[in-house]
């Protein structure tokens, strides 16, 4: 008899097609969205995560200005100079000090170009930014001091040009200069703002200083704090050695401003963890919203399914095998609504980190939360209203409007 | 001798209380032996409709008896009225009551898939029955594909493959023009003339009653006639 009940609820599905579909589709949709929204909530949670771990030491960024966060200087605050850096690199709290000069030019190689932004720095740059050469070599002491034509170039920049091929000892040209490529950097994907950190060249700082820009200035200094010390003693020093040099009086102002990229990535993650709790909330409203379909879909059923229940009491059916019925229905159609939402959930969420560079974390507790809520939704609606039914004289049922 | 099939004594069914309080039945005393063509008439609101549902255990009785082969009904619950109806009942409505967007053999089915019949056997008996009532070739179309002739002799089909005791028939003519009425009133007839199926139908239509052995009218909610007919065409 179950096995029997089991195929009146198939046939009953199949015969009902667009209330099934309707009813699949309010599971399916609330399902596939709180699992995409949050799976793809924590993988971009976790790559925020994965940066900060991937400094490692601490890195120190120094500019001009008094801000605290983000780019941009003061118009008032004087730049710093080379002699600057040679200053810092004497701190003993500090392991590596390297200037960045940044500017956008075009690179150009035969008669390909691209677009890119051109970092000027030294050799210390790639251990303080945890870059590695791909191939070829970095900076040689003498290229640093002598500002030779010479430069590193980023993935993206290598695709650009050369497609897939070797691209070192090749010259490319920017601007009126013409740079051999002694390297390549190994590839870095998305930073944590989703730009591209690939898209670079990088020249010796004195090239970039005299040959693009025509000046002493440097736009901000990178450094990483020596090992055993901390970042505050680290920062301490770095205020006190440019106060003096900046010669800013007691009780005025810092002109510059130094930043923990340790403090910006955890700051990062905590915008990103509010970031996913409104996805989050957004997808809790959309399972609501697909379980208010199923809702719907069972509640204006009803009319119908009460007469099909008299039609059903009164061949001599028992009210408990026409529950059974309709709960395998419900059943079936909130599994169903489930698998397929999960998948599509899954599936969405698979895409979406794919483009947005991501990890793709997948969490079973949000897939057996969607699921469980789903599936109750389904199972309450599809049920209760055949229970009441199931409950009433036959005649009752029949002649119910 | 053996008890008679259906025996009412002193049903009284009310809705409401109070001054709202409405006796559709009130005090009726009914016997109907085995192979007897009963037809039930009176006015609107006369009972006749609640007689026969409670004959039928689709609904119950405010007060009194109605023993159904010798057992007392009244006091039986939910589920065994249920095994009653699976096993020794048969009804045709007025509105054919067929489940929408299913076959006519799968409508005729039903009785059979509660009987705890096989799919084989089920198909057999529910085939037999859709040609006992002439509609064989008509066993894959769904009831919006018949008429409603064709769809009332589905539903006597349905009553009939369960193999009823008795079948209880509200009005079957009641949505259909004069000339399905008289094939349908035919075929009942013929069923309890050849196969001695007894059969209790309301109809409001004297031509229609006039096809049954025996005329019971009802009154506000009383039996006020109840006599012996010369059976038409017979």
């Amino acid at each position: 008899m179950l096995w029997e009940t089991v195929r009146l609820a198939l046939t009953a599905i199949i015969r009902n097609a667009l209330r099934s579909f309707l009813t699949v589709l309010g599971v399916v949709i609330g399902v596939a969205a709180v699992i995409a929204m949050v799976t793809v909530g924590q993988g971009s949670s976790e790559q925020v995560s994965a940066n900060v771990e991937s400094l490692g030491t601490s890195v120190l960024i120094l500019r001009p200005g008094a801000q605290m966060m983000g780019p941009g200087t003061r118009d008032n605050a004087p730049s710093f100079k080379l002699a600057d850096v040679e200053a810092l690199q004497d701190l003993s709290a500090l392991s590596a000090v390297a200037p960045v000069v940044s500017t956008s030019e075009t690179a150009v190689y035969g008669n390909t170009n691209r677009s890119t932004s051109i970092t000027g720095t030294t050799s210390d740059y790639l251990e303080i930014g945890g870059w590695e050469i791909a191939r070829g070599r970095g900076f040689s002491t003498a290229e640093d001091r002598s500002g030779a034509n010479v430069c590193i170039i980023g993935e993206t920049v290598r695709t650009a040009l050369f497609g897939s091929t070797d691209p070192t000892g090749e010259k490319i040209r920017i601007k009126s200069i013409s740079c051999e490529v002694i390297g390549l950097l190994v590839a870095k994907g998305a930073g944590s703002f989703g730009q591209d950190q690939d898209d670079l060249v990088i020249m010796p700082v004195r090239t970039v200083q005299r040959r693009l820009l025509g000046g002493q200035d440097v736009s901000s200094i990178s450094m990483t704090v020596a090992p055993g010390v901390s970042s505050e003693r680290a920062i301490s020093d770095i205020k006190t050695l440019m106060r003096d040099r900046r010669r800013i009086a007691i009780g005025e102002e810092d002109d510059f401003s130094v930043n923990d990229m340790k403090e910006l990535a955890s700051m990062l993650n905590s915008v990103n963890s509010v970031l996913t709790g409104l996805l989050s909330s957004v997808a809790a409203v959309s399972l609501l919203v697909g379980g208010i379909g199923i809702m719907n879909i069972m509640l204006v059923s009803v009319t119908e399914r009460t007469r099909e229940i008299g039609i059903r009491l009164s061949v001599g059916a028992q009210a408990s095998q026409v529950l059974m019925q309709f709960l395998v229905e419900a059943v079936v159609l909130s599994l169903l609504g489930g698998v397929i939402g999960i998948l599509a959930g899954l599936g969405l969420a698979y895409v979406a980190a794919q483009i947005m560079e991501i990890p793709f974390s997948p969490s079973l507790d949000v897939i057996a939360l969607a699921f469980g809520f789903s599936a109750v939704v389904g199972m309450v609606f599809g049920y209760f209203p055949a229970r009441a039914a199931a409950r009433l004289d036959p005649i009752e049922a029949l002649h119910y409007q | 001798m053996s008890p008679p099939l259906i025996e009412l004594s002193g049903i009284t069914r009310t809705y409401g209380s109070g001054e709202a309080l409405v006796r559709a039945l009130d005090g009726v005393d009914l016997r109907v032996e085995k192979g007897e063509f009963v037809a039930i008439m009176g006015p609107s609101g006369s009972g006749k409709s609640t007689a026969m549902n409670i004959i039928g255990c689709l609904d119950r009785p405010s007060d009194g008896q109605y023993r159904f082969n010798g057992v007392e009904v009244a006091t039986l619950d939910q589920d065994q009225r249920a095994l009653l109806r699976r096993h020794y009942l048969g009804f045709v409505f007025q509105g054919y009551n067929l489940l929408p967007r299913t076959t006519a053999i799968e409508n005729v089915e039903l009785p059979l898939i509660y009987k705890g019949q096989r799919k084989a056997e089920r198909l057999v008996r529910a085939r037999e029955a859709l040609a006992r009532v002439g509609l064989e070739g008509r066993e894959d179309h769904t009831p919006s594909q018949l008429s409603g002739g064709q769809q009332q002799r589905v539903a006597i089909a349905r009553a009939l493959a369960g193999e009823p005791m008795v079948m209880l028939a509200d009005e079957p003519t009641g949505n259909l023009d004069t000339k399905r009425s008289v094939e349908i009133m035919e075929l009942m007839q013929e069923l309890n003339r050849d196969a001695g199926l007894t059969i209790v139908m309301v109809t409001h239509e004297e031509d229609m009653a006039a096809y049954a052995s025996r005329l019971v009218v009802f009154t506000d909610g009383k039996v006020v006639r109840d006599e012996a007919m010369a059976e038409r065409g017979a």
